[in-house]
């Protein structure tokens, strides 16, 4: 039976009444009393020196507050990068400067050049058009083998080349994987590009600044997962502010999958503009602005190598990547093709000796960072239509290929630096199997070639690494943060609880699943648990929301919280009982003594915490509210295997997903219906990967996919019903839910599958397509069929 | 600046706007109603539609101007009368078919209209139907289910949720 309240229960989401109601509070909802409006001026071409800014007809305009340019901000800190890799001889990546607003030089199409303040967006947008820029063209560096040639122009002058890093992870002696592949039986390889994409949550990014003057106190409200690490980067990194003086408040916020972790120039803008207008400062991003100043998401162009025995054991992986940073570093960029990518390279397999060479590049292009999967999907792309073109070369059945290889022993240490703790591939694949049924593509397969359709199944294992911790570790890889995270949990006189956790939701529906943990430890109704996020000066420290980590680290820490609260609630009724605190249960919401009929509600207990008169003073404080902060002993490893079949219409080219099935482990689940959910929309994310998304620059560096006029978002009717099963189950063996994660594993584990399906289907039409790129549109696989 | 009047969710409103002013601003910035989401410049996203005359209308593409007189329905008029959700509402929270919650004032708002000249769609309607309607979070599954259960229909038997 399903369970009606707590972990493992799906009760309806409360935070959708607002949603539905109209009554949701995301920032662009945010005014503030005397607030004006800020428009971005931003340049048009993808390479140039500035010469010249004149701003002064624009000064004059109605409305006009100030005009702001690069001049501005010459006193003050860049946008930083959050992660320092080390390349393969042992140096730091080249770390170009990037300023609030361009100096010198324009870097790529939507590199903001100057700001205007006005009363009205109208007003602001109107005196934009009166300023008046010379710009000397330079040329643009797009392709990143272009990019990377002698002689090729340098998009920063202080750097020696466009070259931020050369990396190299797993096995570093190049004549032991030469010697690898020497000796194999088989060698399939296989040259593919992961399309640039456009996170395009459907909120676009919104900053609003305020500064009071009488107490010199600025609040920044934004679009973000995760507002403290924005305060700690804005504060110390670009304005120089003192922490304790910046509230940063993300309210209800309209999507972010990775675009949304970044510290962006547009915030710290506003914050900066607040003061030096004395006024509120409200900047609301245009899609148009979207596509061309939020980080773009994967853009690798990869060779990879798979060597096999005789016998179809994987004896050697070898890959090289070049990776697109774009124009400057954002956030935490460098990590995303390094540590987020290099190490999931042993994937669902026990391939002995592997190699990850990287080389990321900087372009004329918008910044590249971190879109749901991160580095992951890359990995697994790559890996699982290598394999599949190896089950083809070899003849043999891609299902049994990869369960012939698979990891089977915990915990397993993988030639790329990590431990997985644990998981059962096997058993996901036989759920696939059974949801999937593929025992029946068969007949599926006849039906549609009836029609005149080509019917193809592709399917494919994953794994990922989410929680991404300890903290002591990453610093070591190189990252400028922790990432632990923290929750308050503070109990009110009446009971009711008031937890404030460093996670952040927009969208995962964490007001729902964070108090069913915390009711199902101490038991009482959910309703009396609310969950408070999103703020700087209500919460404690967060690291905030990305990477799968929302309960497996910051669930965690509310964990922990709780089990402090309880322990402190023990001592209370044992006093209030004239017990021991070893005597003492917790069950329903009720303490006992163990062995008597003794017993004190939870609700007398927390109101004997504040009214403390018949209290263990001499022992305990009064009060009932702890703080825990948790840093994970390793990352989590959810993984599983995916289905999908598709129809290829062989006149035009054109793919349609007729089944799509996911069978993952997660661990545990706290609230299956939210989990479903993610997979879903992961799942949606990736077959728009795979169809139909892709974001295209001409060699000019111009955008040429601006608006969702050009960039094709998936539609309802782009998708089918997917078939999700969540039944195998390895908890994580180091948190204490034992819970994995699942934002992102939709989005890493979909692509394959769809492509390696399309490729069955051409091939059972006798088309010996062996690789087509994303986006598998119709004019690319008609072009792939018809050569 | 032109003066605008028009009927929204039962009340009379009436406000000074400049004739580039959209009826998407109108509602936000005249009178406070940001149930109302811009996604986009393009009016590809529907997270404005709302309901000009009965009719589901992109509020992004209208200026406000050309809603002189109408009446005119948003998302914070659709509860029922004591404040419960609709059946339609009631629908996307019983299914999960809305995440961060961007795009379902549209969304909802959609599925209104459809729903009224097409009470019994099939699920193929429906997908064709929101194809002026993005979600970046769902991936559409429980939208579709949401809006084939608010019509009546069973939605037991599809693929498992």
């Amino acid at each position: 039976m399903p369970k009606d309240s707590g972990i493992g229960a799906s009760p309806k989401r409360r935070e959708d009444v607002r949603f539905l109601t109209g009554a949701g509070n995301y920032t662009d909802d945010i005014n503030v009393n005397g607030q004006a409006y800020v428009h971005f001026l931003r340049s048009d071409v993808a390479h140039a020196a500035i010469r010249g800014i004149d701003t002064s007809a624009a000064e004059t305009m109605p409305g006009v507050v100030r005009v702001f340019t690069g001049a501005d901000f010459e006193g003050v800190g860049g946008m930083p990068c959050g992660w320092q890799v080390t390349d393969r001889h042992g140096n730091p990546m080249q770390e170009p400067p990037h300023p609030i607003l361009a100096q010198g030089k324009v870097r790529h199409v939507g590199d903001p050049i100057a700001a205007v303040v006005a009363d009205t967006y109208e007003q602001a947008r109107d005196a934009a058009e009166a300023i008046d820029v010379d710009l000397e063209d330079l040329p643009a560096v797009v392709d990143m083998k272009s990019a990377l040639a002698e002689g090729a122009p340098k998009l920063h002058d202080d750097l020696t080349s466009n070259l931020c890093y050369d990396w190299v992870l797993g096995e570093t002696d190049d004549a032991l994987v030469d010697k690898a592949f020497a000796e194999a039986d088989h060698v399939t390889t296989l040259e593919l590009t992961n399309q640039r994409l456009v996170a395009n949550p459907m909120e676009p990014r919104v900053a609003v600044g305020t500064y009071e003057r009488g107490t010199e106190d600025y609040t920044l409200y934004t679009t973000s997962q995760n507002p403290h690490v924005i305060r700690l980067l804005m504060c110390a990194f670009v304005l120089g502010l003192p922490e304790h003086k910046v509230r940063v408040v993300a309210p209800d916020v309209g999507g972010g999958f990775g675009t949304k972790i970044f510290h962006y120039a547009e915030e710290a803008f506003c914050t900066f503009a607040a003061k030096a207008c004395n006024r509120p400062v409200k900047w609301t991003s245009s899609r148009t602005e979207a596509f061309m100043s939020d980080a773009h998401g994967r853009d690798h162009v990869t060779k990879i190598e798979l060597a096999m025995d005789k016998d179809n054991n994987f004896t050697a992986l070898r890959t090289n990547t070049l990776a697109n940073m774009g124009a400057y570093l954002s956030t935490f960029s460098s990590s995303v093709p390094t540590w987020l990518h290099g190490t999931l390279m042993a994937g669902n397999y026990k391939t002995p000796c592997i190699q990850v060479n990287v080389k990321a590049v900087f372009t004329s292009t918008v910044p590249v960072d971190a879109y749901r999967g991160a580095g992951r999907p890359e990995a697994t792309f790559q890996i699982e239509r290598v394999i599949d073109m190896a089950a083809r070369e070899r003849g043999v059945d891609p299902i049994a290929l990869r369960r012939q290889n698979f990891i089977t022993e915990f915990p397993y240490d993988t030639p790329v630096a990590l431990t997985y703790d644990t998981g059962d591939y096997n058993g996901t694949m036989d759920k696939l199997e059974a949801a999937a049924d593929i025992a029946g593509f068969a007949a599926r397969r006849a039906e549609s070639e009836k029609h005149g359709k080509l019917r193809g199944l592709g399917i494919n294992s994953y794994i990922e690494a989410c929680g991404i911790a300890p903290s002591n570790i990453v610093g070591m890889l190189g990252a400028r943060a922790g990432l632990y995270d923290a929750a308050t949990v503070r109990v009110n006189a009446t009971g009711s609880i008031s937890v404030m956790v460093g996670a952040h939701s927009h969208g995962q529906g964490h007001e729902t699943a964070f108090p069913q943990v915390v009711a199902e430890m101490i038991g009482i109704d959910e309703s009396q648990i609310e969950i408070v996020h999103g703020d700087t000066s209500k919460i404690p420290f967060g690291m905030g929301t990305y990477g799968s980590r929302s309960l497996a680290v910051c669930g965690s820490a509310m964990v922990r919280a709780t089990e402090k609260v309880i322990n402190k609630a023990k001592k209370i009724a044992a006093h209030l009982m004239e017990a021991s605190d070893a005597d003492i249960e917790l069950k329903d919401g009720v303490f006992s003594v163990a062995g008597t009929d003794k017993s004190v509600a939870w609700g007398d207990v927390t109101l004997t915490a504040y009214v403390p008169h018949n209290f263990p003073l001499e022992e305990i404080e009064p009060g009932l509210e702890e703080t825990a902060f948790y840093d994970p002993a390793n990352f989590t490893y959810p993984a599983g295997a995916y289905a999908c079949e598709v129809e290829v219409d062989p006149e035009t080219g054109k793919v349609t997903i007729e089944r799509f099935s996911a069978a993952d482990d997660f661990g545990n689940i706290v609230n299956p219906m939210i989990v479903d959910g993610q997979v879903h929309g992961g799942i949606g994310q990736g077959i728009g990967q795979a169809l139909l998304e892709g974001c295209v620059y001409d060699e000019n560096g111009q955008l040429l996919s601006g608006s969702y006029m050009d960039y094709a978002m998936p539609r309802a009717d782009d998708v089918p019903f997917y078939t999700v099963d969540h039944s195998s189950q390895t908890p994580c063996t180091h948190n204490p839910l034992g819970v994995k994660g699942c934002g992102e594993a939709g989005a890493i584990g979909s692509p394959p599958s769809v492509v390696n399906a399309v490729i069955d289907a051409l091939q059972s039409g006798g088309n010996e397509v062996a690789h087509i790129d994303m986006p598998l549109s119709p004019a690319r696989v008609w072009q792939a069929m018809n050569g | 600046m032109p003066q605008v009047s028009m009927t929204v969710n039962g009340k009379a409103t009436s406000g000074d706007v400049e004739g580039r002013t959209l009826l998407s601003s109108y509602l936000r910035d005249h009178l406070g109603l940001t149930g109302t989401h811009v996604g986009c410049d393009t009016s590809q996203c529907g997270a404005c539609v709302v309901h000009v005359d009965g009719e589901a209308v992109k509020a992004c593409t209208i200026f406000a101007l050309e809603a002189e007189g109408a009446e005119v329905a948003t998302i914070e008029g659709q509860a029922n009368a004591d404040g419960s959700l609709n059946v339609i509402q009631q629908a996307f929270q019983d299914h999960h078919g809305l995440q961060c919650g961007f795009c379902t004032p549209g969304m909802v708002m959609s599925a209104a209209a459809l729903l009224k000249d097409n009470p019994k769609p099939s699920e193929a309607e429906v997908r064709a139907y929101l194809e002026g309607n993005i979600c970046r979070c769902t991936g559409y599954h429980n939208i579709v289910k949401a809006i084939l259960a608010a019509s009546g229909q069973d939605v037991g038997a599809i693929a498992a949720e």
